[in-house]
């Protein structure tokens, strides 16, 4: 009978930790979200000798105070779900700073497995770890690896396994020294009297936690006999002074460890500084910044592009070989004008989300992210945002989904709400199809150009916005800028496939479910009730449009166009599946003749039309994650009014000027 | 005496941190990522519009606005400016 063994890997980001989580678990691995916040959640299992290990990956993190989202995930999940083991991944070029976190996991008591990553690193750069001195100092496993290279993985995987049957490890202190340990004394014996708390809960990391004023911890004495006592005990206690001195302790312990783990352990210039010195150069940085970003967008379109030609040829052949080989009309036309037309028109930009969330992945584990927020601060600072909100609203050129989640980085919540907020304005991949088939109908010469000041506009909307939103809204100073520039890592191409599937998936999934839902529900509505033509007039789709049309004609939008926007909603790309069904054409050249064959479609209002689209209410996918990652319906409905009522402003700005212009 | 704020200083120099004035998580989180009193610091560079400025310390490089830098008073040692 195979054993089970509960395994969170721990570890600071930038350390290789994915690339550890990936090479323990292999590439089937259950992603989600840690219940009740937003952090993502790996999961995998692996088998190794008679053990079945559950491993799950915890957020990285420096330290595990309660600083960001991310910390308190880690902390509660060592703290409440009491894993058998925690495998710390850390850098070995940078063991002082990354035995921090060790020094915090100690204290919680953890039966602790350190693997002492890119070994191979701080090999050539000779350094000679001792590691089973390490061990016997800390009470702890510990493994070199190289997880680019797979060195030290069956080891690692040995260590886990021998790690549990081992005996339990000595609780591992930290002496404080002085009237710190006095009152950590003190609070312990306080702890100490509530049974059912000192079982759930070290009561040194506790108490430690207490004195450093952290409120988390607080919070979860807030049920038990004894919170009136420990608060009162605290309410005498400067915690700043505390925290200083904590700290200090902390790195002072880590100081007379070193030397003698490490007697070669140098500090040099090492060659990310030399690489900097271009990268981040006064004059260089900005440039190459910018040709990275339009070079990553240069692959990720025209690497796409022959994939994209391929399933457009292979749905076109399904539709029409479904159409004529099924007798029952209706079925017929369902499968082939909704299900497979459906399909087809969300599948067709797989390609592009797989090869930009591959890129990303690429820059991010290259350490170029972090540079390019380090770059772009001082001028999204500017604007109310921060560097890091840099990286969320370049992923939503991508999609706006995984890039709403991608603010779970900041960890401020202002910062956060407003990059959530104009992320949305950054143009998705999504609404990409919009305008290649808008611009390429009716400015073929310059579709480039369209396309390109489209997604000018979508920046500058949301920097306004943003701008707006931290002067009314989320008043107050972005947070502060305190970021780690990890050194420059060779990426892997491995971990950055992981990457891009596991992003992918995520989107497929929302593709799949809700996106061809959507479709089938505008077939249904084209299609019904019976004996109306499809998608006419007197269909309820026609009715439907006639409905709003109010609304959008001073834009001078038509029905057939309310609807298509109308169902814009579901995913912004099926306004063009929508326009196909309406004009009766399906995609593709058929679709181009007719809306240039229709005199209430001129280019202005094409022109409009797609800046209605850039920017009004995003699809149903970014709503509902917005509303999931704010947790609050008041910020979804604000989200959705606002940007649907500046689509509108600025469409009918675009339409006046184009009608004089054009 | 030759004591600063951080923010102060220019590229190439080095300085030893004296004290983190402050408060609040973003001083625990400067004092969590090694800037304690006594730690040796060099400016390694600047972002290209002057801010945020990265430092070297215990081995890795963190980089701060200027901001938070101003929290931070230390002592120049030397270096080249």
């Amino acid at each position: 009978m195979a054993e089970k063994i509960k395994v969170a890997v721990a570890g600071n980001p930038n350390v290789g930790k994915t690339t550890i989580f990936n090479a323990l678990t292999g590439a089937r691995q259950k992603v989600g979200n840690w219940p009740g916040v937003t952090v993502e959640k790996k999961e995998g299992t692996k088998k190794h000798k008679d053990h079945i290990l559950e491993i799950v990956d915890l957020p990285g993190t420096y330290s595990l105070t309660a600083y960001s989202a991310d910390e308190v995930v880690a902390r509660d999940y060592i703290l409440e779900e009491k894993p058998d083991v925690v495998v710390q991944v850390l850098d070995s070029t940078n063991l002082e700073r990354n035995l921090y976190l060790t020094s915090q996991l100690l204290e919680m008591g953890t039966n602790l497995v350190l693997a002492l990553n890119m070994s191979d690193r701080a090999e050539t750069r000779g350094d000679d770890i001792d590691i089973r001195r390490l061990e016997s100092l800390l009470g702890v496993s510990a493994i070199k690896t190289a997880a680019n290279e797979g060195r030290g993985i069956n080891a690692l995987l040995d260590s886990i396994v021998n790690k549990t049957e081992s005996n339990p490890p000595l609780p591992h202190e930290i002496g404080y020294g002085g009237r710190v340990e006095e009152n950590i004394c003190a609070l312990e014996e306080i702890l100490g009297s509530d049974r059912e708390l000192s079982k759930n809960y070290p009561s040194r990391w506790m108490a430690v936690k207490l004195l450093e004023g952290d409120e988390n911890a607080l919070s979860k004495l807030s049920s038990s006999s004894i919170e009136g006592k420990v608060q009162n005990f605290l309410s005498d206690l400067d915690h700043e002074e505390y925290e200083v001195e904590m700290a200090d302790k902390r790195y002072e312990f880590i100081g007379t460890l070193l030397p003698q783990v490490c007697t070669t352990c140098a500090e040099d210039v090492s060659p990310s500084d030399m690489v900097d010195k271009v990268i981040t150069n006064k004059y260089l940085g900005i440039p190459i910044f910018l040709t990275l970003m339009w070079g990553m967008f240069e692959l990720t379109f025209a690497f796409a592009t022959p994939f994209m030609e391929l399933i457009d040829m292979f749905f076109g052949w399904l539709a029409a070989a479904v159409t004529s080989n099924i007798e029952t009309v209706w079925l017929a036309s369902l499968l082939g004008d909704g299900i497979v037309a459906g399909v087809g028109s969300v599948l067709l930009f797989v390609p592009n989300i797989f090869i930009l969330f591959f890129v990303i992945a690429l820059l991010e584990s290259s350490g170029y992210m972090a540079r390019a927020a380090f770059i772009m601060d001082r001028l999204m600072y500017t604007m109310g945002l921060q560097g890091k909100s840099f990286i969320p609203m370049l992923t939503g050129f991508g999609c706006s989904v995984p890039a709403i989640m991608a603010t779970r980085t900041l960890e401020d919540e202002k910062d956060r709400l407003i990059t959530m907020l104009v992320t949305p304005f950054m143009s998705c991949g999504a609404r990409l199809p919009v305008y290649i088939l808008l611009a390429g109908t009716f400015f073929s010469r310059q579709a480039g150009s369209v396309i390109f000041g489209l997604y000018v506009l979508g920046i500058l909307v949301a920097i306004v916005s943003a701008k707006l939103f931290r002067t009314f809204i989320a008043k107050g100073q972005p947070s502060p800028f305190i970021m780690e520039l990890p050194p420059y890592t060779r990426p892997s191409l491995k971990d950055s496939l992981q990457h891009m599937w596991n992003q992918g998936y995520l989107y497929l999934r929302k593709v799949g479910t809700i996106i061809v839902g959507g479709v089938v529900l505008i077939w249904l509505l084209a299609y019904f009730p019976q004996g109306a033509d499809y998608g006419s007039a007197d269909s309820l789709i026609g009715s439907l449009g006639k409905l709003i049309e109010p609304l959008v004609a001073p834009l001078g939008f038509d029905w057939k166009i309310a609807v298509a926007l109308v169902f814009g909603f579901v995913a912004k790309e099926i306004v063009v599946g929508s326009l196909g069904t309406l004009y009766g054409t399906g995609e593709g050249e058929a679709l181009s003749s007719a809306l240039v064959a229709d005199p209430g479609f001129t280019p202005a209002i094409a022109l409009g039309l797609m800046v209605f689209t850039l920017l009004y209410v995003p699809c149903i996918g970014a709503v509902a994650v917005i509303k999931k990652e704010t947790g609050s319906w008041k910020w979804m409905f604000f989200q959705a009014a606002y940007s649907t009522a500046v689509a509108w402003i600025l469409a009918l700005v675009t339409i006046g000027v184009g009608n004089i212009v054009l | 005496m030759s004591n600063k704020t951080l923010d102060l200083l220019d590229a190439g120099q080095n300085a030893r941190v004296i004290q983190v004035k402050g408060k609040g998580p973003s001083r625990r989180r400067l004092l969590e990522m090694g800037m304690v009193p006594g730690v040796v610091l060099s400016v390694t560079k600047k972002a290209p519009m002057g801010d945020p400025v990265d430092f070297k310390l215990k081995g890795y490089n963190l980089s701060l606005r200027k901001q938070e830098a101003q929290m931070i008073v230390v002592e120049v040692t030397g270096g080249v400016k």
